[in-house]
């Protein structure tokens, strides 16, 4: 078992040196990590279990595989039946959920700190008795296409997004929905699932986050009795994905939709991600999304765009540091009415173009990290949030370490290694632009 | 200085928790709940003004709304970049909100910048400029979202549900106003607003976190000494008006998404608990409600459906939402019909009973989780009139609900034909009723 006290001693004043993250690791012998966040002001634990798979570890034309998968878990294994799972936290004055994602799948319970043991136990079951059969299959799939209605059709952004990204990756499964192609989800069946948990599902590929009102050395006691009894399954293999080949061809595409409110534009880049032992880069691309569009009143686009021109209703850029492979860092534009969308991509461009004439305001940049600085002070208030950080570092290619160096790197990045990030990172050739827009007849109009 | 505290320490039954709750007057006479919290050195602060969105004058629909957008868009002698700036300095976090009953003003600040915080936070509450340049971006913003919200099934049925129950009365239109409303409303209508809906005899604050009960008066009277004493009179109540049957919205889509009701319950009515339980067991969100398992988990018509009471200031409903694809929709409304028929005639079991009352009182104080989150439940129960005991009460009068008297309300409350639902999309087998 390590201990860490993560001092937070980074606003540097006497007021705050109190203030740190309580982390214990430790390990089964079958392989699973753990990680215990100690917060005991309240009588609750939040209990996660993360897989490291998600969509991007689907089987090609199995799309929404591991989305469809997470649904079924819920359903009956060798001891509890059908929707028992839920119904035994409910019972318990809990909540549970599950989520999603391309690199990582996650169950977790929300309970009192004196049912940890009752969650561990169910959770450690469906690791590895899940009993499906044919009748939860076909509902839960109508379910799952419900959910793809809501989510995706019903919405002309969703739809959009999903066209960038597959525009986006020639090659890699993140190009792929994770909740599925609509002719894919509707083909899964039992077969699939089973195939999936097989793989994929086992100690070995786990992860388990305790949150709360705990003492980490009985969350070991009790890890060891409900998880540390399982064998790893041997056909968990390290993942590699199909890596992306030099993207040399800009792509630009418009998707049109009558439900389409207010026309915007972004540009996709695909960018570098966080890596172990290896996060200035990361970092710097973190602070250039802060610059480019984290306010919209002291942003590079917001002041530009929508103060000083006022050609934009709303700008912003966004970088996705936490991802096992190549990810994307983004820009957008939501023009003001009468403004077309390619002279707000002009307008757009050439404010980055300036932007990396003119270099870093290092005042914004000072405030910038103020605010990083204090958002792990506010972050103390919600330990859910904390488990989180550590889940989708740990099963997306990042260490403890890592994530607790973290805070430390994005203070020392410098202007210099900022601008020199934007320089790597906004090539045309990696970038997709797409125009969200209203149908031709009705532009016109 | 003259202050008082009264404190009260609020401790459950299972699992073993406790929060101390003070409450306080300043020395300037304005009353708050506190927490002290001390493990984390930050402070988070819940003002609650009761009247909002509804206070907004004939033909100046959205004002509110727009006045709550531009408080931080300039104050004192900082422009909008000027006051973000300081802000961000500081990093201290303001959030403001307008609803149909209530603002917010929510905020969060390191005990190391409390002072700048809460003099930052002054100007903006009292002396906003409203600079006419401000004013376009920001009912730019408003604009860009009514026009988005004409597109949105689920903001299309919203806005015809609501239109049909309440018409001309405030809550029948969206608080953000139409697009020829917002248009006319000037600096002048703002700080009219300003002045209305931030009146101290509206007021309800929570604060939990590292900050004294003294230091806590000094800093409410110095925050919000200076605002006006009182308000205008709320709207009169009005009754929900709108009959059972079903509107559809014509809107090209691959689902549909339904939004139901009809009359609910006051807040402050003796069957509130059984009213309450009853709607956590027909449609409270997960699949082991009545709805969730008819509906989502044997059929798999729809991801999500749920139900709930909505006691407003001024009216009351039960209402829903369900989405279901356009062939199914029917399908969809016809349970839930049935589902409702069904618990108001023949009642919930006691099973059901049982099982509710343990989860809700289970998971009450899980909720008691964050400062602030806890700012913002007592500000909540403030304004709802619930008192300090009502913690310590409120799971004793969740048991005490017995089968007879949800059954009893079940059939009271529930009316399978006064329910109306408005369906947005291209539903099959589903025309609009009168």
């Amino acid at each position: 078992m390590i201990r860490y006290i993560l001092g937070l001693g980074l606003i540097v004043s006497a007021a705050t040196a109190h203030a740190a993250e309580n982390i214990t690791t430790f390990s089964l012998d079958n392989g699973m990590e753990a990680i215990v966040i100690e917060d005991n002001r309240a009588p609750v634990v939040v209990h996660m279990v993360w897989y490291k798979v998600g969509s991007a570890d689907e089987p090609e034309g199995k799309s929404g595989i591991a989305h469809y998968l997470e649904h079924l878990m819920f359903k009956a294994t060798d001891t509890l039946e059908d929707g028992e799972f839920s119904r035994t936290v409910t019972e318990n004055g809990g909540t549970d959920n599950a989520f999603t994602s391309l690199d990582y799948t996650g169950y977790f319970q929300r309970v009192a700190a004196d049912r940890l043991e009752l969650m561990m136990q169910m959770e450690a079951d469906r690791m590895v008795n899940l009993n499906l059969d044919e009748d939860d299959i076909a509902s839960e799939r109508s379910v799952v296409i419900e959910e793809r209605n809501q989510r995706t059709d019903s919405s002309p952004g969703g739809v959009f997004n999903e066209q960038m990204r597959a525009a986006q990756f020639l090659n890699h499964r993140y190009g792929v929905p994770i909740i599925g192609w609509r002719h894919e989800i509707e083909e899964l069946g039992l077969a699939d699932a089973e195939a999936f948990y097989e793989q994929h599902y086992g100690p070995n590929n786990a992860i388990l986050v305790v949150a709360g009102d705990v003492d980490p050395a009985e969350v070991e006691r009790l890890a060891q009795i409900h998880y540390g009894g399982i064998a790893p399954n041997p056909n968990v293999v390290e993942r590699a994905r199909p890596a992306e080949p030099p993207q040399l061809s800009e792509r630009r595409m418009i998707y049109r939709d009558a439900r389409v409110a207010q026309p915007y534009i972004v540009r996709s880049y695909l960018a570098p991600e966080r890596n172990a032992g290896d996060q200035r880069e990361a970092a710097a691309l973190q602070l250039l999304a802060n610059i480019l569009g984290g306010s919209g009143a002291t942003s590079v686009l917001g002041e530009a765009l929508e103060f000083e021109q006022q050609k934009a209703v709303y700008t912003t850029a966004y970088y996705t540091s936490k991802s096992l492979d190549p990810s994307t860092f983004s820009l957008l534009a939501v023009p003001v009415p009468g403004v077309g969308l390619q002279e707000i991509e002009d307008l757009m461009d050439a404010e980055i173009a300036k932007f990396l004439e003119e270099g870093v305001d290092e005042a914004q940049l000072e405030r910038i990290k103020a605010q990083w600085r204090a958002s792990y002070i506010y972050a103390l208030d919600d330990v859910g949030a904390i488990a989180r950080r550590y889940g989708t570092a740990l099963t997306q290619g990042l260490t403890v370490e890592d994530v607790a160096e973290w805070p430390e790197i994005i203070q020392s990045i410098t202007g210099e290694e900022i601008v020199a990030a934007a320089e790597r990172v906004f090539d045309r050739s990696n970038a997709v632009t797409g125009w969200l827009d209203r149908p031709l007849e009705e532009v016109s109009q | 200085m003259i202050w008082r505290a009264t404190a009260f320490v609020v401790a459950f039954a299972s699992p073993a928790a406790a929060i101390d709750i003070q409450e306080i007057t300043s020395p300037g006479g304005i009353t708050a709940w506190l927490v002290e919290e001390p493990s984390i050195p930050f402070t988070a602060l819940e003002l609650r003004f009761e009247g909002g969105a509804s206070l907004d004058p004939d033909g100046k629909r959205g004002v509110t709304n727009l006045m709550m957008g531009l408080l931080e868009e300039g104050a004192g002698d900082m422009d909008a970049r000027a006051f973000a700036e300081a802000r961000e300095s500081i990093a201290a976090r303001y959030e403001f909100g307008a609803y149909d009953d209530t603002i917010t003003v929510g905020a969060q600040f390191l005990t190391e910048n409390r002072d700048e915080s809460v003099a930052l936070l002054r100007e903006a509450l009292l002396n906003p400029r409203f600079d006419q340049d401000a004013i376009d971006r920001v009912r730019g913003q408003v604009e860009s979202g009514i026009r988005s919200d004409l597109k949105d099934p689920d903001e299309i049925s919203s806005t015809k549900f609501f239109d049909l129950a309440f018409g001309d009365h405030p809550y029948g239109t969206s608080l953000e106003g139409t697009l020829e409303s917002i248009a006319t409303i000037t600096a002048d209508d703002l700080e009219a607003a300003r002045r209305a809906a931030l009146a101290k005899d509206q007021l309800f604050v929570g604060a939990v976190g590292d900050i004294t009960a003294e230091e806590l008066g000094i800093l409410l009277d110095e925050l919000l000494g200076e605002l006006e004493q009182s308000g205008p009179e709320v709207p009169p109540k009005i009754d929900f008006g709108l009959e059972g049957g079903i509107t559809v919205v014509n809107f090209e889509g691959p689902q549909s998404t339904a939004l139901f009701g009809h009359e609910g319950m006051e807040r402050d009515d003796p069957d509130y608990f059984a009213a309450f339980i009853l709607m956590e067991i027909l449609g409270g969100g997960g699949v082991e409600s009545r709805l969730g398992f008819e509906v989502r988990e044997e059929r798999g018509l729809t991801y999500s459906i749920a139900s709930f009471l909505v006691p407003k200031d001024l009216s009351t409903m039960v209402l829903g939402r369900v989405r279901s694809s356009n062939e199914t929709i029917a399908e969809a409304i016809e349970v839930t019909r049935a589902e409702w028929a069904k618990i108001a005639e023949s009642g919930v079991t006691a099973e059901e009973l049982e099982r509710t009352q343990k989860y809700l009182t289970g998971a009450y104080p899980l909720r008691f989780d964050g400062n602030g989150t806890i700012a913002n439940i007592l500000a909540g129960m403030q304004q709802s009139d619930l008192g300090l005991d009502y913690i310590n009460t409120r799971n004793a009068n969740i048991n005490a609900v017995t089968l007879e008297e949800i059954n009893r309300v079940a059939a009271e409350l529930l009316d399978a034909d006064d329910l109306h639902f408005v369906v947005v999309g291209e539903p099959e087998g589903l025309t609009s009723t009168n």
